[in-house]
């Protein structure tokens, strides 16, 4: 990022495989998202998105697996937060995920968390094998 | 009757009213027992319509979706009708982003919900 110097918060933490760490991690950028004055609105789909990114990590990349850890890097800024959450997983094919919106798909009850990220954040990406995020928000 | 841990349940009008107890539903093993709860509710103790009043939630995740899509199943196999209510627009906005607002049968608040359930 070319606003690396303009952060007023950052975090880079290895965290083992367990929804008590991603909720930790969770309520702090909650905090800091308070603590800077962000949009009501906006601090909801940033935590949705988080959320949904650490649940994928955590549960689906590594299993809930003691021995493997996630990698989480936030940085916020006053108008602009990102956030890359990597796992120790296979990945998955994220370009090839079946459209939940569909009617055939709307009473399917997962598969919804990627496009809720990709809703509310202003960029979603992945690496290529598909076990790494990076997700950015930009307020106007 | 089971123990509810995470919803309170009430009958008004021949109707199962469910209220969510946490404010927050996002924690893996939370909805695993709302889940349960919804589950015991329709199978083990027969409860067919049902009004979840969403009053008391400020925020689901994707997995908490997974649970109302079940439970409107359910709800529908016992032959009964499942409606919502009270919802806060940042919810509403996520039923609308993954279009669960055509599969649920939302309405405003309590009173408009059971109204539906009369007609």
């Amino acid at each position: 990022m070319s606003e690396n110097n303009e952060w007023l918060w950052t975090l880079a933490e290895t965290i083992p495989s367990e929804s008590e760490q991603g909720q930790r991690i969770m309520k702090l950028l909650l905090s800091k998202l308070e603590e800077h004055q962000w949009p009501m609105a906006d601090t909801f789909g940033v935590h949705l998105s988080t959320e949904e990114a650490l649940v994928n990590a955590i549960k689906h990349g590594n299993g809930l697996d003691p021995d493997k850890n996630v990698q989480v890097e936030l940085n916020l800024g006053a108008k602009r937060v990102s956030i890359r959450i990597t796992d120790e997983g296979d990945g998955f094919d994220f370009d090839h995920l079946p459209d939940p919106t569909l009617e055939e798909n709307l009473d399917v009850p997962s598969g919804r968390g990627v496009m809720l990220m990709r809703s509310y954040m202003t960029a979603v990406e992945y690496n290529e094998c598909g076990n790494s995020v990076f997700m950015e928000k930009v307020l106007d | 009757m089971a123990e509810n841990r995470r919803l309170d349940v009430s009958e008004v009008e021949g109707v199962t009213v469910v209220e969510f107890v946490d404010r927050k539903i996002l924690d893996d093993a939370q909805i695993q027992e709302i889940g349960q709860e919804f589950a015991d509710l329709v199978n083990a103790q027969g409860r067919s319509n049902m009004l979840l009043n969403f009053s008391s939630v400020e925020f689901l995740s994707s997995s908490a979706l997974g649970k109302l899509i079940n439970l409107n199943k359910q709800v529908k196999q016992a032959g009964g009708k499942l409606r919502m209510s009270n919802i806060r627009p940042e919810i509403m906005e996520v039923f609308a982003i993954t279009k669960l607002n055509k599969l649920f049968d939302i309405r405003e608040d309590v009173p408009d919900a059971l109204a539906a359930f009369s007609k």
